[in-house]
């Protein structure tokens, strides 16, 4: 990978995103006002365009920009995976926005953006490189949190959303800085080959701590989640939904090409706090999850819970508790992106404000949305034959094979518990009446394809779990 | 070819996922005619694997596809994979012909059933499932099928569903079918421990290590047995089969007489490495496959519904299959299954064209005189009749004598005479049903007589073409004692010996010994009689079976040996009479106690947790503050401790 062109070709998925967002905006700004709705389509057609470019490296590339960018085929799998929750996000958008009467044009540019973010931080191989890619990422998040401008929750939680966040991001950079202190570089392959030489000090512990406090806040980990119900409730949902799939799986790659791997000679140090977060998270998410009556909520604290139990897989570590906590992310993202399609929808009802007795009798008044909202809620409780079951066996067979027996028994207890929450959903679709008269809810193309793609895709990983694993076990890093 | 094995199984998918989504406006014709063309695309296929199969060397008859890597985890590894060899060659041929026949024939059957579409569906569904079954190279894709098939039987006993006597027997079905079931599961689990692998051909060099008549072998071959017994309705789990009657009768014919109830044999037959390092199983096989032949057997004598007659002459008959498995004589037993196949679905089929005549009237004592009425269906259920009584030159004859010879030849005298005066009773039982239901005087009503005619061409075809099967269907595995040379067992043969061959009678063995020609003989000389009691007792209409009549043996076996009470009193009572005070008082009090405990406490703790979110953004920061403090604390503490 000398060449010039070869090293752009390393980074074409992540171009493609940026050339798009620039021509969306000048398109957005050139054009009249009718002819806006293209924005959407050119913004989907990005999204795809990255998505296959991506498919077609791989195997292609390796490292690229001297070792800055690992084009390799972990970038892919999730390059891939971006795109898909991207287009996904352009398709249910539209109909929302014209709902809310939020007629920004900056919307698909600022969501082109944060995808391209995602995917620096994923293909980042340096820590400069990844906080470029965070910090890219948490901006273009706040902005999108606040959008819906005239509603003072969605400012006010966007807000706290900055203030918080600015506050971990002081953590992480100077955890890059103690680390860079002690090792002299930034590059991941450098540190590890640097820490498993130098002697261990305190300077490199507390990089390490400050590190890991800015990954918890950006997994909205335990005791660092505090901002994620708030955000979740007051964004507007398409970017909810979004939220809680792809900066939070990008995260997720990124712990795991830096703990994992880099800092893997110093697992004796850090397991034992990531265990501890994880139990928390877990157990808080779930917990808490219990008693919500707003859907939205209710998603926001499964979300925690689902970040509890990817922590089991860095707990574990090793290749095959990589593969698994890859296997979960890509699930996670098809149920939940699923389960907030449905939640959309059936808010368009234009009753409530997304509250869980809206579902009451809604299984037979609405098929689709009550079949794929079971599937959706089997899937997230871990029940067969989903993605979600299999993320769960392969992410805890993993940790178990590496001797976190009390991890695991600590994740399956709360998956019972979470299954209560989940499953209550479905009791309320098809075990209750409706206390009133359901209004027909308004559908439109995005919604559907959106709902078929996406729960058909959880039934066939499912039922076929071990072509994706595969596929994840020949892409590790 | 390889590449293609899957599309023998796709056809009758893709004919489930039309017919359920799309054929909502279609009109019957096209629907059936669709479904049936399914059916026959896989028929088709499956000739043309079979071309494949005999244009390899005889010892290389095997061909595999590998469809995905279905499920990995730890060192469990299990692909979904097709295997082509020469017994599976020979059940999807089986299987997909005689469908094929039955779904042409379910489209004149079927003809203004509400459920017309429903019916063609789950036809389609188990027949993607039997093929699934026979076809999977490992234990889990056959337990796929299996499951399904058992799912199909249900829903197709329980069709006409607003009828609680058949949904009833749909249940008992399904029920009775789990107990099996969960045989098998045990049985897959402890191949699985014990071989590291449930994939056919690795279980085989695997073996090497275990002695003949291992425990842990014989352990897995009695639990696969279990399973084989819920299945293929052997004593005594058979109860289910003659209460399946209530489906409708092309249902009866396919999947409760000519395929899905094989399916244990199959098994037992693809199991054979296992088996035959497993005496001890064996034996068991047989003497449960002859005592079913035999008890059966007797219970049809006396039956007076028609299908209830055939129902039991399948159960009897099946266990002649696993009497063959247990003599370790595996390619008769496939034999016997392939013309059994051929004959029972013809009188099945048979059966229902009369039923069909009749206005829906089964017992044969209100029938009579339908030969005349109904040639085409005489004289085609004639033949199956010879067929299944053992009369030389037709299919059964062939099949059934080859069981008997092999039990002879293995010393087991006292299984062959009980194999004998089985087919004695098979003979004058099934001619007892031919001249009631078609000879003698009609003795039904007169609107039924009236009504009385022959079933459409729809019907009557798919009958002769079976009637030409069931009559010639026998001459594949012509004996070289009757100066054939057994082509059938010789395809078989590369399979089967890939076992213990000392264990193995069939195949290889050549020589033919005067005592064959006497067994044989003997075969004969039962059949016979048993046709000449049963002209005596009902063509003639001689006295002795209304005297009989009276006596407490008949009543005995009329009422099936009590065997269904024996099981409502013993097991069903017990159970639910032990369920209810469960329920009562564990489930309600200790179980839900302890739930309902459970879920108040979380119930209490999430509202305590909850009033963390305050959402004022100062608290957070402390929040976080002491949490960004105790990690340190725990990095700190690890580094120093």
């Amino acid at each position: 990978m000398d060449s010039y062109a070869a090293q752009i070709v390393g980074i074409l998925p992540e171009i493609l995103l940026i050339v798009t967002a620039i021509f969306a905006i000048l398109l957005d700004l050139l054009s009249k006002k009718e002819e806006r709705s293209w924005v959407a389509t050119i913004s989907l057609v990005g999204f795809i365009g990255s998505g296959i470019v991506s498919v077609f490296l791989w195997n292609r590339v390796g490292f690229v920009f001297s070792g800055m960018v690992a084009a390799d085929n972990f970038t892919a799998v999730f390059r891939i995976l971006f795109c898909f929750i991207g287009a996904i996000t352009v398709l249910v958008s539209p109909e929302y926005l014209r709902e809310r009467k939020i007629r920004l044009g900056e919307y698909y540019p600022i969501l082109l953006i944060t995808v391209f973010a995602m995917m620096v931080m994923v293909s980042a191989a340096d820590l400069l490189l990844f906080f470029l890619g965070l910090e890219t990422m948490s901006i273009a998040l706040y902005v999108l949190a606040c959008l819906d401008r005239r509603d003072s929750r969605s400012t006010e939680a966007a807000l706290k959303y900055f203030i918080l966040g600015a506050f971990s991001t002081a953590f992480l950079l100077y955890g890059i800085a103690l680390i860079y202190a002690q090792t002299g570089s930034t590059s991941y392959a450098e540190i590890m080959t640097a820490l498993i030489v130098l002697p261990l000090e305190v300077v490199t512990v507390a990089g390490v701590g400050l590190l890991l406090i800015g990954f918890a806040f950006k997994v909205a980990a335990v005791p660092f989640h505090f901002w994620s119900p708030d955000v979740y409730q007051g964004a507007p949902t398409p970017i909810t939904a979004f939220m809680s799939v792809g900066p939070k799986a990008a995260a997720f790659v990124a712990l795991i090409r830096v703990f994992t791997i880099s800092l893997e000679s110093l697992a004796d140090i850090w397991t034992g706090a990531v265990f501890v977060i994880a139990v928390l998270t877990m157990t808080l998410g779930n917990v808490v999850a219990l008693r919500q009556q707003n859907i939205k909520r209710m998603l926001a604290y499964s979300s925690i819970a689902h970040a509890g139990y990817l922590l089991v897989g860095i707990v574990a570590g090793g290749p095959r508790a990589i593969a698994a906590t890859s296997f979960y992310l890509v699930a996670y993202a098809l149920m939940n992106l699923g389960a907030f399609t449905v939640a959309m929808l059936m808010n368009r009802r234009g009753e409530g404000d997304y509250q869980l007795d809206d579902y009451r009798g809604a299984g037979f008044a609405h098929p689709l949305l009550g079949v794929t909202m079971a599937i959706f809620m089997f899937s997230l409780a871990g029940i067969p034959p989903t993605a979600g079951f299999f993320g769960k066996l392969y992410l805890f067979s993993a940790a178990v094979e590496k001797g976190y027996i009390l991890l695991v028994v600590i994740a399956v207890l709360n998956s019972a518990v979470a299954a209560y929450y989940y499953l209550r959903i479905i009791v309320l679709m098809y075990m209750t009446r409706a206390e009133h008269e359901m209004a027909a809810v308004p559908s439109f193309g995005g919604y559907t394809l959106t709902l078929v793609v996406t729960s058909v895709l959880v039934l066939l990983i499912g039922s076929l779990p071990g072509g994706l694993l595969n596929l994840l076990l020949a892409a590790l890093p | 070819m390889s590449h293609l094995i899957f599309l023998i199984i796709l056809f009758p998918l893709i004919g489930v996922i039309t017919n359920t989504f799309f054929t909502r406006r279609w009109s019957e014709a096209a629907i059936g005619i669709f479904s049936s063309a399914m059916v026959g695309a896989s028929f088709v296929l499956s000739v043309a694997a079979f071309i494949s199969l005999l244009g390899m060397e005889a010892s290389a008859r095997h061909i595999e596809q590998v469809l995905f890597d279905w499920i990995r985890v730890g060192s469990f590894h299990a692909p979904a994979a097709l295997l082509v060899d020469t017994l599976s060659c020979v059940m999807i041929l089986t299987v997909s012909a005689v469908s094929f026949l039955i779904h042409i024939y379910s489209i004149g059957y079927m003809h203004g059933d509400t459920g017309f579409r429903r019916y063609f569906i789950f036809l389609n569904l188990f027949v993607f499932f039997m093929l699934l079954l026979v076809l999977g190279s490992n234990f889990l894709v056959m337990f796929i099928g299996w499951e399904g098939v058992g799912l199909c039987s249900y829903l197709l006993i329980g069709f006409w569903y607003t009828d609680e006597v058949k949904a009833t027997a749909g249940k008992k079905a399904f029920i009775v079918n789990r107990i099996g079931d969960f045989g098998f599961m045990l049985a897959i689990f402890l191949i699985w421990t014990t071989f590291g692998t449930i994939q056919f051909d690795e279980i085989i060099p695997r073996m090497a290590s275990f002695p003949i008549g291992s425990s842990v072998i014989t352990a897995i071959c009695l639990l696969l047995f279990v399973g084989a017994i819920g299945k293929s309705a052997q004593f005594p789990l058979y109860v289910w089969l003659p209460d399946a009657m209530a489906g409708p009768t092309p249902v009866s014919a396919l999947i409760h007489a000519a395929t899905m109830v094989t399916a244990g044999v199959y098994m037992v037959a693809r199991s054979h490495f296992l088996y035959s390092m497993a005496p001890a199983a064996l034996e068991v096989v047989a003497i449960v496959g002859a005592g079913t032949a035999i008890f059966a057997a007797t219970i049809g004598l006396v039956q007076n519904d028609i299908k209830k007659v055939l129902a039991y002459s399948t159960v009897s008959q099946l266990g002649y299959m696993f009497l063959a498995c247990g003599v370790g004589a595996y390619g008769v037993a496939i034999f016997h299954l392939m013309t059994h196949a051929f004959f029972k679905a013809l009188l099945f089929l048979g059966s229902g064209s009369v039923i069909h005549g009749m206005s829906g009237e089964q017992d044969i004592r209100q029938m009579g005189g339908l030969k005349t009425k109904m040639p085409k269906t005489y004289w085609t259920f004639l033949v199956a009749t010879l067929a299944i009584a053992g009369i030389p030159g037709f299919s059964g004859f062939f099949s059934k004598d080859e069981i008997l010879w092999k039990t002879f030849e293995g010393h087991h005298y006292v299984l062959w005479v009980v194999g004998v005066v089985a087919a004695f009773f098979t003979a004058f039982y099934m001619f007892r049903l031919l001249y009631l239901t078609f000879h003698g005087k009609f003795r039904g009503s007169k609107s039924q007589e009236q009504h009385v005619h022959e079933s459409p061409s729809s019907m009557t075809v798919p009958l002769i073409i079976l009637a030409v099967l069931a009559a010639i269907g026998g001459y594949v595995g012509l004996p070289a004692a009757l100066g054939g040379s057994n082509h059938f067992e010789h395809f078989l043969h590369p399979v089967f010996a890939g076992g213990h061959a000392h264990l193995l009678l069939g195949g290889a063995h050549h020589g033919v010994e005067p005592v064959e020609y006497i067994v044989m003989l003997i075969s004969v000389i039962v059949a016979l009689l048993g046709i000449w009691l049963a002209r005596s007792g009902y063509f003639r209409m001689a006295s002795w079976p209304g005297k009989l009549s009276k006596g407490m043996i008949y009543t005995t076996v009329l009422n099936k040996y009590y065997v269904d009470q024996i099981y409502d009193v013993g097991i069903s009572r017990p159970t639910v009479k032990f369920s209810e005070i469960m329920a009562e008082w564990f489930d309600l009090g200790v179980i839900d106690g302890l739930v309902n405990g459970v879920a108040a406490f979380f119930n209490w703790v999430a509202g305590w947790l909850r009033r963390l979110q305050t959402g004022f953004v100062q608290n957070y920061a402390i929040l976080m503050g002491a949490g960004i403090i105790l990690v340190l604390a725990s990095l700190f503490y690890k580094m120093f401790f």
